[in-house]
Parts: C-alpha cells; structure tokens; sequence
C-alpha cells in the first residue's frame, strides 16, 4: 500500500515534470490555407487554428517570445500574431512577396528575403518601417543570423549564392556559389558554419564562416528512391553541433547527419514532402512540416524514431516552437 | 524602298554590335528568331503573342545579371528577328563574324539545320529554344546544338505513361493533315508500342467546317464528331493538332462520353499556365511582370536556354565561349527551371532531360514521368528516346 503510493506519487511527479518540460506550443504556418495551427506542445493536440493573412510561409519567434511574426506573402506584409490572444495585433511592412526572414539576436531588427524583387528589406520592428534595402540574388530565400548578429546569410533560388551580408553596413561582403536552388541557411551554434541545403543541386554545403570556404558538401542516397526526389531544405543542428537534421523534401525523409564526420547516419522515414524543422525546447523531439500529406511529423531524437504524426492545414510550411 | 530600309536598318545593326573582343568579362548571347506567320488558333482567346520565346529570353537575361553583378559578369543579348530563312542566315553570318558564339534559337527545324552547317556555326553552341522535332535528336542532330524543350516523343511518352497507370489502354488517335499532326501523331504511335497503349482506331481529321463562328455553326461540328466517333469502343480521345485548327472541337461532342487528350485537352507539355510548384509561381509573377501576359512554353523553352549559358558561365567561372560550350555538356551541369530535378543534357542526342507537365487549360492533372517508370540511370530517361535506341550519330 505505502508502495503503491509512492509510485503513484512518483508517477505524478514524473507528470508534472514531463508536462513542465512540455509546456510548449507548436506554431505551423500553412500556406494554402491562410492560418496557423497551434498545437499543445505536451499533449499534440491542436488548440486552435488562427486565420492569418494570404499565403504565410515563413514565421519566426519574437525575442520576449509574445508574438509571433508571419510572412504573408500573397499579402505583402509581416503579421504581427500576439501569442496570448492568438490574434494578429499589428502589420509591418515587408516589401514585395516576402517569403523567409530572421530575427536580429537583440530582437530588434527582422531580416526579409522580398522573393519577387531580389532584395533583402531590414525591418526596424519599433519603428515599424523599412530601413534598409540590400541588393542580393535572383529569388533571395534562406535567411540565416550568426549568433553575435554581425553577419547575415542570405540564399538566392536562382543565383544559387550564399550570400554574407554585413549588418552594419549592409554590404555583401561575400558570395559563395553553392548547388541549384539553395533554400536555407543555418549557422552552427558555435558560429563556425552555416549549412546551406540546395534543392535541385540534392546537397547540403558545410561553409566555413571565417573563410567562406566550402568545407564539404554532403549528399543523400536513399535505396528505392529516384536521385531526382532527393531534395534538401529545412536544417536543424544540434547545439552541441555533435548532429544534423536535414529535411529531403518529396524523398519523404529526413536525413540524420553526423555533423562533426559529415556521415549520414540514418534516414527517418516521415510525410510527404518535409520541408522546415523545428527542436522542442528540450532538444528531445523533432518535428516536421509535411507540404504534400498536411501533417506534422514527431521525432524522438533520442531513439531516433518517427513516433507520431499530427494532421495541420493545408499546405503547412513554417514551424515554431513556444515556451 | 523596303529594301533600302532593310539596308539601314542592317547598318544600323552593325554599328551596334559590339565587338566582343572586349569581352572578357561580357557573356555575348545572340537570339535567332523568324518572325511568326502564325495564322489565328481556332479559339480567338488565346491570340499568339508576336514576342513568344524573345520574352523568355529576356526575363533569363535579366536574371543572369543578378548573378553576374556577383561575379564581376555582364551578359549581352542581340536580338535578331528576321523576316525569312535567307535574313536568318545572313543575321548569322554577320553575328558570328562579329564574334558571337552563343545562340539562341527559334527556328524551324530546316532552317536551324541550314544554320548548324555553315562553317561559321563550327564554334558556336546554338541552343534550340523551341523545336520538338524528334529528327533533330535523331538522325539529323548536331553536335553543336543543344535541345531546350522536351521532344515529341518525350511529350507522347509522358502521356502514354500517365494513360498506363490509369489503366485508359484504347486510344483512338485522331491526327490533323499538317505535317506537324503527323509527326505528333507519330511520336504518339511509337509511345503506345512502348508502353503498350492500344491505338483502337487510328483517324485522320479531314473535316473542314467552313464559317463555324457563323450563327448555328456549332450543330454542324457536333454532328460531324459524333458521327466522326461512332462505333468505335475506346478510353481516351488523343488528338495531334499542333497548329490549334479543330482539336478544341472534338471535346463533349464524340458520340461516347470520352476524354480528349494530346495537342489540346489533357496536353503534355513543358510549361503550362496552371503549373505553380516548385517554385513555379515564382517564374509566373515574374514573366507576367514583365511581359504583360502568360508564360508558354516557348517563352520557357527560350528562358532555360539563355539560363543554361548563364549557369555554365557561372559555374565554369568563365566568359570564354569554348569554356562555356564545354560546361554545357559536362557532367557537373545542371539547371534548375522549376521542376524539382535538376536538368541536364543527354551526351547522346544534346536533348535536355526534363519532368513533362499534364495540363488543361485550367488544372495541372499530374507530371510524367509517372512513379514506378524505373530507369537504371534517370527515371527522366524513361522520356523519349534512350541512349540505346538513338540513331544520332555524333562526330
């Protein structure tokens, strides 16, 4: 009997520490549908869907981790989503089609790839206007920060560069020339690489960031699974950098990388046409946006395993983790 | 008078050009074009834009300069529209003695033929921006001519494979009298054998309506197709009428409820207007930014060419005509036209290898080729024809 109790005890205890860890929300955008979903972080449940803007793709957390900025492309704005109300509270300017931007470590500035226009807009989030244009590549997409914010990675679909953008003074102070289509760009916790995926190319180029040298280019060969389909685009690195995540698009995979030998390790088979990632806070799971099948998919990163899938809306493409 | 003002107009040319010896850091690309005689398609919605294929050209010009602000790179692009085959030629001449090697083409397939064996195209990569003449990768191919487009016998084999895996196995073929139907109609034969599609009946297409705009012209073309159909036990309705003269009419009219597919209906093709994945929406916004109207497939085919020479200038890092001829057909190219694979060039027959769309006017319906067409090198290479079964013959 006093046994029994305890184990009960330590059982809710172990529940109320699992669900203190968890007590997150999961943000997807979904592009056809014009809303996000929120999702329980403990229970994967969805919350609520909220009707944003047209055609939202890329999302980003604010600093004070309140309010959620979305890329409304077909609107041609930033939405401004308070977390707490789950309701859009404000509009920014973006310039044209915005697709992908990223956050200013001091949470200050946001930087926006303008699809249509082959420009980088710096958008002061006080002020709430446009400071700032930079001239980049055809299709500018990936937008990655380094972690002190003095340097900006921005991807160009067409141009196929990465290019490094200094941000104060918003000069291209280098190209690299990567694999067909590049879409995103991740810089290792360490500040010491960006990863840049390449769609069409199929390969993800490890850059260093001193040198803007290209260390080496990693690439997929999955049995059963025409070269063609093996599309690289979202990333998620491990902060210890010891592993690599990388979404393979309509190959319907993500890759597990041994970030340090490069090796892919694994495939993780998951829903159609992965396409961003996103870490629990606890670094324990994994999730996936899948375009094509309309769901999100669950790793436990752990065991490495695909443990759940969750259906979203349609179309989902951009995914958040909030405390 | 014309032709005084067609000498001026050559001199005028001339001091244009600029000589691209100075060109060390210039991409010289000239197009070729033969100004379209085009008679009007049956349904007047879809009026031929006098600028198809140039426009394409024009928006990848435009992006190739992006790109090369980042290489220390411009690109130049001459355009030559000529008014015949003879003032094709003599734009040539006058170009390539001008020092330009890189060309892009709109031509029929004659005259582009006429073209590759002058002397002075010895150098040159001419880029075929807009033929789908299957003898061209064939017995007649060059090796100093690459294939934008998907040939007509790529275009059949993504709509064969597609009718297989719907299990729609009895076409009637129905082909138009031009040259251009017969050809069509060909490709459509030879695709059937391959992926064992039974042709239940093979028509030609010989009715001549008349005035069918003229007020109750309509109960006249649905007879005729009903009756044209009658008695004949088939799936799909596969039609070869390249030149629009009647395909639009055979749709709802056939005695049994069938679908039409081929040059009008379900139409493989390499760019459609519906079509917006990978990216594609991308493509469409800016074309319809510029050009004031939709992209076709010229127009597309006319882009990936001018693309192609700027992607092997980037990647070869060279402004060297020979340089970038050779990067074209290396191995290490690839270009990425908004179709999820990366596209090369087949060493055998300098055709671009390529996803093909099936579209209406309306919907993209699927994108050959078809999953479970395996291949042992590209499942691409399950479109058209393969090495082992070319009859091209390079030098």
């Amino acid at each position: 009997m006093p046994h029994a109790l305890i184990r009960a005890a330590a059982a809710a205890a172990c529940l109320l520490l699992v669900s203190g860890a968890r007590a997150e929300h999961l943000l997807v955008s979904n592009e056809k549908d014009n809303t996000v979903t929120v999702i329980d972080g403990e229970s994967l449940a969805v919350v609520k869907t909220v009707p944003v803007g047209a055609r939202p793709r890329g999302i980003v957390l604010s600093k004070d981790a309140k309010s959620l900025y979305i890329c409304t492309s077909d609107a041609d704005h930033i939405e401004v989503l308070d977390l707490a109300t789950l309701t859009v509270t404000r509009t920014l300017p973006s310039g044209p089609d915005p697709e992908l931007f990223t956050l200013s470590p001091d949470g200050a500035t946001l930087y926006v790839s303008n699809e249509d226009d082959n420009m980088v807009s710096v958008l002061d989030i006080a002020a709430g206007r446009i400071v700032s244009e930079i001239a980049v590549g055809v299709e500018p997409e990936g937008m990655g920060i380094s972690p002190d914010g003095k340097i900006l990675v921005n991807t160009s679909e067409t141009t196929s560069m990465a290019h490094f953008i200094d941000t104060a003074t918003h000069q291209v102070v280098a190209n690299v020339l990567v694999d067909s289509r590049p879409r995103v760009a991740k810089w290792t916790k360490d500040a010491a690489q960006i990863w840049v995926s390449a769609e069409v190319g199929g390969t993800v180029s490890v850059i260093d960031a001193a040198s803007h040298q290209i260390v080496t280019k990693i690439r997929f060969q999955i049995p059963g699974v025409p070269a063609e389909s093996i599309q690289p685009v979202g990333i998620a690195l491990t902060d210890d950098r010891k592993r690599a995540f990388v979404a393979l698009g309509p190959a319907n995979r993500v890759a597990v990388i041994d970030a340090q030998s490069f090796a892919v390790e694994k495939y993780l088979l998951v829903g159609q046409r992965v396409w961003n990632l996103a870490f629990s806070a606890d670094g324990k799971r994994l999730y996936t946006t899948n375009g094509v099948s309309n769901d999100m998919s669950v790793i436990d990163v752990g065991a490495l395993e695909v443990v759940k899938s969750v259906p979203v809306g349609r179309l989902p493409w951009g995914i958040v983790v909030a405390p | 008078m014309p032709g005084l003002c067609r000498l001026a107009l050559a001199v005028i040319a001339l001091a244009a050009l600029v000589p691209p010896a100075a060109a060390q850091t210039t991409i010289d690309i000239a197009y070729l074009g033969l100004a379209a005689k085009r008679t009007l398609p049956l349904s007047y919605l879809d009026q031929p834009p006098t600028d198809e294929g140039l426009q394409g050209a024009r928006l990848a010009l435009a992006d190739n300069q992006t790109t090369g602000r980042f290489l220390q790179q411009t690109y130049h692009l001459e355009e030559a529209i000529e008014p015949d085959g003879e003032g094709v030629l003599a734009a040539f001449k006058r170009l390539a003695a001008a020092g330009y090697r890189n060309f892009v083409t709109d031509l029929p397939a004659a005259l582009l033929l006429q073209l590759a064996d002058l002397p002075e195209a010895r150098e040159a990569a001419i880029l075929d921006a807009t033929s789908t003449d299957d003898r061209l990768r064939a017995e007649d191919c060059r090796p100093n001519v690459l294939h934008l487009l998907p040939s007509r016998a790529m275009l059949a084999d993504a709509l064969m494979q597609y009718l297989a895996v719907k299990q729609w196995r009895r076409i009637l073929l129905v082909a138009g009298p031009e040259p251009a139907d017969q050809a069509y109609a060909d490709a459509v034969r030879r695709s059937a054998r391959k992926f064992q599609i039974r042709i239940v009946e093979d028509k030609p297409w010989t009715y001549d309506p008349g005035a069918r705009r003229t007020d109750t012209g309509h109960y006249a073309i649905e007879a005729e197709v009903a009756r044209f159909t009658q008695g004949i036990s088939y799936d799909v309705l596969v039609v070869a009428d390249e030149a629009d003269n009647f395909g639009d009419d055979l749709g709802y009219r056939a005695t049994d409820p069938r679908p039409v597919a081929g040059t009008q209906g379900l139409t493989p093709t390499a760019w459609a207007r519906p079509f917006e994945q990978w990216g594609g929406t991308q493509l469409q916004n800016r074309f319809l930014k510029q050009a004031g109207r939709w992209m076709t497939d010229r127009d597309y085919g006319a882009w990936m060419a001018v693309r192609a020479l700027g992607e092997a200038a980037t990647r070869s890092g060279s402004t060297d005509p020979a340089k970038i001829r050779d990067y074209l057909r290396d191995p290490a190219f690839e270009l990425a036209a908004f179709k999820g694979a990366r596209l090369t060039f087949r060493p055998w027959d300098g055709q671009l290898r390529q996803p093909v769309l099936l579209a209406d006017a309306r919907s993209l319906v699927s994108v050959s080729p078809q999953p479970g067409f395996l291949h042992e090198v590209s499942e691409l290479d399950t479109l058209g024809i393969d090495r082992p079964e070319t009859s091209c013959r390079m030098p």
